[in-house]
């Protein structure tokens, strides 16, 4: 918790405190940091079976934290991202076919699809809206059919990444489950620090207000590049843990449309525009994924509907449903103005 | 003879390709509306043809008698029910119920019709064309599509210039607020809108079914497809789409010669190149027609 003493006025005697949050934080970082403890600590005694299940909610919260950071802040609605999870795979996967080992080929894919995304921004970024969200999807498809010409790379069928025998099945669990939880900290982290930084009060002001935000001098359009090129890395990090964990890349599922539908439909049900929101709606996504995992594709078509009734009627989400009945925030991004009884006396 | 070929099929072809982007382009023109499940109603409005002819027996290439109907009457109250409450919350809102319910809307056919992909027997049709010299043949089926979409940019075209709730539509088009200040119920008009667009996307699916096999996730391609057709054509033009559509399918059997992937890919990078240079579309229109 910061706080900082303002003085508003020559006229005023009194002063003003400005802080980061209503209460201390301390508290809220303190749970976040012991929660995460217990996830790092969780293969020593887990089952095997649950730990492979939240491999796939880490990938989850990651794909739905960076397309939050995306949607909910700059109110660019890509429906491409799974281009930048294809990179991180396809990344692992050639560099692991060039003698690197798996896991050390984690940071140069993330930082690959970071310096991508820079001459990708720049495409993309000429369109606004519904174009921008169909020029983000048409790269991902000249991706996909892209790398599916090369037979090197498995083509259109995909191949197994190499350097994965060595490992045996539990080291290799543990190691793919600390990677996944790594990307998907670092993902809220660097949301949650971008957001703190002063680049992250631009971003705030852009989704209350775009127009508002530019007319005051705000550097948008540098805030619209910063967050697309970290949404780039996340998914990219998503990429490489989904390759390493499923042992193969296939294009037609890194590259699948369906990452965003998951993607968007957490997003929607957990609250837009709040760094809570996304992993709530990523584990309610998650839950009823299991829960209804006998019965085929219902889940996503259940989820896909309670979604758009989200998006039409309660665009807060399950989050913003809470803390409006609670005020509580694990992540204090915002200002909060204390003194003005003093103030008006 | 077979690059001449090539691009004789790819411009029959490209009457397919304005049958997707005919719908696009006036959901866009009339209500700035970007349906991201356009390709998936399509596909929708192949499944439904199979269902009705296998109960009725009716000749598959008579079946948009059935179905055309259907997705009219869908359209409007899709539009009036449920497009418009997302329209209300703002554009944002549109882009994500609608990509929902392109979801939604392709597994319910994947638990419904399974993933076996499936087309619209029409017989020999299929195979048949007009032999016009030792390397050009035209194939009536290309020639029925291309005549299809002719006619039916010209009857929307006739509604919106020729009819009253046509000029309305236009008018709400072009100025909302005014509009209504004359009386315009613009709820009913997008509705009517949205039933045009409906229609001709139906039309579209079934033109598709008989040229090739569906599964339920072929939808996002056409959807593709459909919006650079409109991109290149102009944005909000009608006319405009049968010259992206054109575009598009001389890229696609053009990039076949190369080989069939680079053929599916070259529409893409067109579109893409498009978008770069001129984001606004090589024909861009002020107003719908």
């Amino acid at each position: 918790m910061s706080t900082v003493a303002v003085p508003v006025g020559a006229r005023t005697a009194a002063r003003v405190v400005v802080t980061r949050s209503r209460r201390p934080a301390t508290w809220a970082g303190a749970t976040g940091t012991a929660a995460l403890a217990v996830l790092a600590l969780l293969p020593l005694f887990a089952s095997q079976g649950f730990m492979s299940d939240l491999v796939n909610l880490f990938i989850l919260v990651t794909l739905a934290t960076m397309w939050n950071a995306l949607a909910g802040y700059v109110g660019l609605v890509s429906v491409g991202q799974q281009l930048y999870i294809g990179v991180g795979a396809y990344m692992v996967l050639y560099l692991a076919q060039h003698g690197w080992e798996p896991f050390a080929t984690v940071p140069v894919a993330l930082l690959g699809a970071a310096v991508l995304a820079v001459p990708a921004s720049f495409l993309v970024f000429r369109l606004s809206g519904a174009y921008f969200a169909i020029a983000t999807w048409v790269l991902a498809q000249v991706a996909a059919l892209f790398v599916a010409r090369f037979a090197s790379l498995g083509g259109g069928t995909g191949t197994a990444v190499p350097g994965l025998d060595g490992f045996g099945a539990t080291n290799l669990l543990h190691d793919y489950y600390w990677l996944s939880l790594g990307v998907t900290a670092l993902s809220v982290l660097g949301v949650y620090l971008l957001l703190r930084s002063r680049l992250g009060l631009v971003l705030t002001a852009v989704r209350d207000n775009e127009i508002g935000a530019r007319s005051v001098g705000s550097r948008v359009m540098l805030a619209k590049r910063a967050v697309y090129i970290l949404a780039a890395a996340g998914c990219a990090g998503a990429g490489t843990a989904l390759a390493i964990s499923q042992l193969e890349v296939e294009p037609s599922n890194v590259f699948n449309v369906q990452w965003t539908a998951y993607m968007i439909f957490a997003v929607l049900i957990g609250g837009i525009g709040t760094i809570e929101g996304p992993v709530i709606g990523a584990i309610a996504f998650f839950v009823l994924q299991q829960t209804l995992a006998n019965y085929d594709v219902w889940y996503l078509i259940i989820l896909g509907a309670v979604a758009m009734g989200m998006a039409i009627w309660a665009r807060q989400g399950l989050w913003g449903l809470f803390t409006s009945k609670v005020p509580v925030h694990f992540f204090p991004v915002g200002y909060y103005v204390h003194g003005y009884k003093d103030y008006k006396s | 003879m077979t690059f001449v070929n090539a691009v004789v099929q790819g411009l029959l072809l490209g009457g397919l390709f304005a049958l997707f982007a005919c719908g696009l382009s006036l959901m866009f023109g009339v209500m700035e509306v970007i349906n991201l499940a356009h390709g998936d109603v399509a596909v929708a409005a192949v499944y439904l043809a199979l269902s009705l002819i296998a109960v009725t027996h009716i000749p598959a290439i008579w079946v948009f008698v059935l179905v055309v109907p259907v997705f009219v009457v869908g359209g409007y109250f899709g539009q009036r029910f449920f497009v418009q409450r997302s329209l209300d919350s703002g554009p944002v809102t549109t882009l994500l119920v609608t990509f929902g319910l392109s979801v939604v809307l392709e597994n319910v056919l994947l638990e419904v019709y399974s993933a076996n992909s499936q087309s619209l027997n029409i017989g020999s049709l299929v195979s048949d064309s007009v032999q016009v010299s030792s390397q050009i043949s035209l194939p009536y089926l290309s020639m029925i599509f291309l005549g299809t979409a002719v006619v039916a940019l010209s009857i929307v075209h006739l509604f919106l210039t020729r009819t009253a709730t046509g000029r309305m539509v236009r008018a709400v088009a072009d100025d909302r607020e005014a509009a209504q200040m004359v009386g315009a119920d613009y709820r009913h008009l997008f509705g009517v809108a949205a039933a045009m667009a409906s229609g001709t996307v139906a039309l579209a699916g079934l033109a598709l079914g008989m040229y090739t096999s569906v599964t339920p996730s072929s939808g996002p391609s056409y959807l593709l497809y459909g919006f650079a057709a409109v991109v290149i054509g102009g944005l909000g033009s009608l006319w405009g789409t049968l010259i992206g559509g054109m575009t598009l399918g001389l890229a696609t059997t053009v990039g076949s010669l190369v080989d069939p992937d680079f053929g599916s890919m070259l529409p893409y990078l067109v579109f893409l190149a498009v978008l770069a240079v001129r984001p606004r579309g090589l024909f861009p229109k002020k107003a719908l027609i």
